[in-house]
């Protein structure tokens, strides 16, 4: 026999659960965030952000890492970024929609989904041995900037897609080629899709440690080539945390990365309301 | 004249695409030449059945390690898919517009985090509690399902969310012309028109559970037996690669690629069941 | 909508920064391009990694210009890039077998490993038998050796690491660890572990035991340096540094800086066990 209930009760019935629900989520979230924050913001001094690690990061600042965090990034974003839109470009523009494209698309949709541990170790065995590279800013940035290759295909290719094909068409109508029209019509349209596909990947970059740990390294020195190995603040913090070598140190570094991730969120929501308010 | 200049970027995109296209089908083709020639000497099933993972010894079953991935995000799902919806349908319908916007990119910095410091707070709060109340080491398949099922819940909620306000109007106002109340035009209308964009999110939510290595690293004890209960510990695909690639050589090695493969079959699945799923919308 | 452009600008001007601070630092970064000389690599313990860092440190403080790199990974994976040359020097803390023999090795410290469990855990002694039944499986509750009833979590390092191999062969013999074994994959991780869990037991190295953790005795030996040295607490292992070929240059230097009398005293001063040091 099945109950039937007053669909007025029913209602407050959801009501409650939905509300207690997203309490819930909430309570959550901010307990992580102002956990991680309370502890660690107290720990980011000049110093902290000005020097570097010693005795095994159980002094010092984390300045080293945060270099670490930057080059790795920086590498990772110039490598995929243009191979990324090209490739989107490319795509998008002077290929037809076949079987051939949609493989693609699915391959890049796939490969976007893969754990970054796996990405981690082929870094780790082409990168770091096979081509010698050795622990490296280079070796991480190659392996995080093919991590992050498919996402910017992927959002790109969206972006350029979805200009209205009233912008191609006029261009064209006014004389323009396929090239001048990319450059001076869809590029500036597409841009802010494209710049987000960019920030995601950097907001990955930075909060990703399976992949670096093993193709950048964990030396604590500074860096002073390309060459050489990095510690980036994700696995310093990983480091710090798990050997209990400094609670200290490893909340302000959570803290510190915390607050980076919160503005290149910031960044890239307002890029995609200039892109929504722009492209409809 | 013309024609040249427009050859010049045509080929210039060209050879981007296919250094990226290149770039990424080595990375398919590397693991499948390291890995499959480990699967095709041990046997495809006793690789995904054998119970015994021993590197030392030679045997390279990796089964308790699909168990521990299945289990634990099985785990994730049950916990993080309910509360996840309610709070899209929160975010979708009962918050006043000055609370969602604030939710929102809450949400979104949540899923931001590293999933080293989500696995660190799981440590010092997740872990205990179990121990001192639920029993076993508190390093166990629990505390990793209760890690991932915060992890996922961005995911699914900003999709869902997204699925659930680009329902037409018209559905909405319908039901309510009707009598509906807003609840029975929520559970009877809303949900089953945003059914796709919903499974959709799950789906990627799946995705990123069964690919997520450091926190679990942190949180689920990593013993390589079979594990009989949820307050066990546990390894997944993702943290036995993860614990061993530091020091694997030859055949030992050749075997974690051959479980990258497993994992990309897997990827490859749910994402074939997500775009089915989009399709029939 | 006047908050959301100033935030607007405001998040430009800084992706403006962190890109301009990214490409000086990688510039400048790219700008010593070669892998100078003046550079070493040390990978592979991490029992005797922080021993290293402290080497390296007193080592660069007399040699300015110099920069020596530590990386982790465990024995294993020192010995391993040792032989395909991704690291100049290698650290172990096993000694090698098989085909590593062939590596050139010396030993520049001995480190006792010692059984901790929570501070406190009623339990002061454990005989190796016992040791060795509670890690195969054959001990599972506190109540079968004196302690409170309640089962007896397991702790491990990874396979690769020289701790595991050197505890294997000093107290399992023949016995494998039992799979239900947690593993984690450094000292410092299952000392954190160890010094929060009422019922768990591990082995980590000597010289990193703190208050946060208790060693137990062994047969009755208190875990300790000099008992090390004795010979009365006879888990101990050799650290050792690894090179492809006989030492040359940098690498040379820094091994014969360890082994001088000068490196000598850091290690001894850090608590390892050095022959012919006068404590």
């Amino acid at each position: 026999m099945r109950i039937r209930l007053n669909p007025r009760t029913s209602q407050k019935i959801a009501k409650v659960v939905i509300w207690s629900a997203a309490i819930l989520v909430l309570f959550v979230l901010f307990s992580i965030i102002i956990y991680i924050l309370s502890k660690g913001i107290p720990n980011i001094t000049w110093q902290f952000l000005t020097q570097i690690p010693s005795d095994m990061g159980r002094s010092g600042g984390i300045l080293s890492p945060i270099v670490g965090t930057l080059s790795v990034t920086l590498v990772a974003v110039i490598v995929a970024t243009p191979l990324g839109v090209g490739t989107a470009f490319y795509l998008t523009e002077y290929t037809r929609e076949s079987t051939i494209t949609k493989i693609i698309r699915f391959s890049a949709e796939s490969l976007a989904g893969i754990p970054s541990i796996v990405y981690g170790l082929f870094g780790f065995i082409f990168f770091v041995i096979y081509l010698k590279l050795g622990w490296s800013i280079l070796s991480g940035g190659l392996t995080l900037a093919v991590m992050i290759l498919p996402t910017i295909i992927r959002t790109s290719e969206e972006a350029i897609r979805t200009v209205p094909p009233m912008y191609r068409e006029v261009s064209f109508s006014l004389g323009g080629t396929k090239w001048q029209t990319m450059l001076k019509v869809l590029g500036p349209s597409a841009l802010p899709g494209i710049s987000t596909g960019i920030i995601l990947g950097i907001g990955r970059c930075v909060a990703e440690t399976a992949a670096v740990i093993l193709t950048a390294g964990s030396a604590l020195r500074m860096p002073i080539s390309i060459f050489s190995p990095a510690r980036t603040m994700a696995v310093h913090f990983y480091i710090l945390a798990r050997e209990g070598i400094s609670l200290e140190r490893a909340y302000g570094t959570a803290a510190l990365l915390i607050i980076l991730i919160l503005l290149i969120n910031i960044g890239a929501n307002l890029l995609v309301n200039k892109f929504v308010a722009k492209g409809h | 004249m013309k024609k040249f200049g427009e050859k010049i970027p045509q080929s210039l995109f060209f050879i981007m695409a296919l250094s990226a296209l290149s770039a990424l089908a080595l990375i398919t083709v590397f693991i499948f030449v390291e890995g499959i020639p480990l699967i095709a000497k041990v046997g495809l099933f006793n690789f995904i059945f054998g119970m015994k993972w021993a590197p030392s010894l030679g045997q390279y079953g990796i089964f308790p390690m699909i168990v521990g991935t299945v289990v634990v995000t099985l785990g994730a799902i049950i916990l993080g898919v309910p509360i996840a919806l309610c709070c899209s349908i929160f975010l979708a319908e009962f918050a006043p517009k000055k609370l969602s916007n604030l939710v929102r990119p809450a949400i979104q910095l949540l899923a931001g985090i590293p999933s080293v410091v989500f696995g660190f707070w799981g440590l010092i709060f997740i872990v205990p509690a179990i121990r001192n109340y639920l029993g076993g080491p508190g390093l166990s398949i629990l505390a990793g399902s209760i890690i991932l099922a915060i992890m996922i819940l961005p995911t699914i909620i900003s999709i869902s969310e997204v699925s659930l306000i680009s329902v037409s109007p018209l559905l909405k106002e319908g039901a309510f012309a009707l009598g509906a109340t807003h609840w029975q035009t929520i559970r009877s209308v809303l949900v089953p028109a945003a059914k796709s964009g919903i499974l959709a999110s799950i789906i990627l939510g799946i995705g990123r559970a069964v690919g997520e290595t450091m926190a679990v690293i942190m949180v689920l004890g990593n013993a390589v037996a079979l594990p009989s209960s949820i307050l066990d510990p546990a390894r997944t695909l993702t943290t036995n690669i993860g614990i061993e690639m530091g020091y694997a050589s030859g055949e030992h090695q050749q075997a974690l690629f051959a479980t990258g493969i497993v994992l990309l079959v897997i990827i490859m699945i749910l994402n074939s069941i997500a775009q089915y799923a989009i399709r029939r919308k | 909508m006047k908050i959301y452009q100033a935030m607007y600008r405001i998040a430009l001007r800084f992706l403006f920064i962190f890109f301009l601070i990214s490409f000086v630092f990688t510039s400048t970064l790219s700008a010593g391009c070669s892998r100078s000389s003046a550079s070493l690599i040390i990978a592979g313990s991490t029992s005797v990694q922080p021993f290293a860092e402290v080497l390296a440190e007193a080592y660069m403080i007399l040699h300015p210009g110099i920069t020596i790199d530590i990386q982790g990974g465990g024995s294993a994976a020192g010995i391993m890039a040792t032989q395909s040359g991704t690291t100049n020097i290698g650290m172990s803390s096993r000694v090698l077998a098989g085909n590593e023999t062939s590596l050139w090795s010396v030993e520049i410290a001995r480190d006792g490993i010692a059984i901790i469990i929570y501070p406190d855990n009623p339990i002061i002694n454990l005989t190796l038998p016992q040791v060795r039944d509670i890690y195969s499986g054959k001990i599972t509750d506190w109540s079968q050796i004196g302690g409170k009833k309640s089962e007896i979590h397991v702790f491990t390092r990874e396979d690769g690491s020289g701790t595991r191999s050197s505890f294997e062969s000093l107290v399992m013999g023949k016995t494998e660890i039992m799979a239900r074994a947690m593993v984690q994959d450094s000292n410092g991780a299952i000392r954190q572990l160890v010094g929060d869990d009422p019922y768990a037991i591990g082995f980590i190295s000597l010289g990193l035991v703190d208050k946060t953790v208790k060693a137990v005795e062994l047969d009755g030996v208190i875990p300790s340096r000099e008992h090390v040295i004795d010979d009365t607490y006879n888990l101990s292992r050799p650290f050792l540094f690894l090179t492809l070929k006989e030492p040359t240059g940098l690498a040379k230097d820094f091994i014969d800086f360890t082994l001088s009398d000068k490196g000598k005293q850091i290690l001894y001063d850090q608590g390892l066990v050095i022959t012919g040091v006068n404590p």
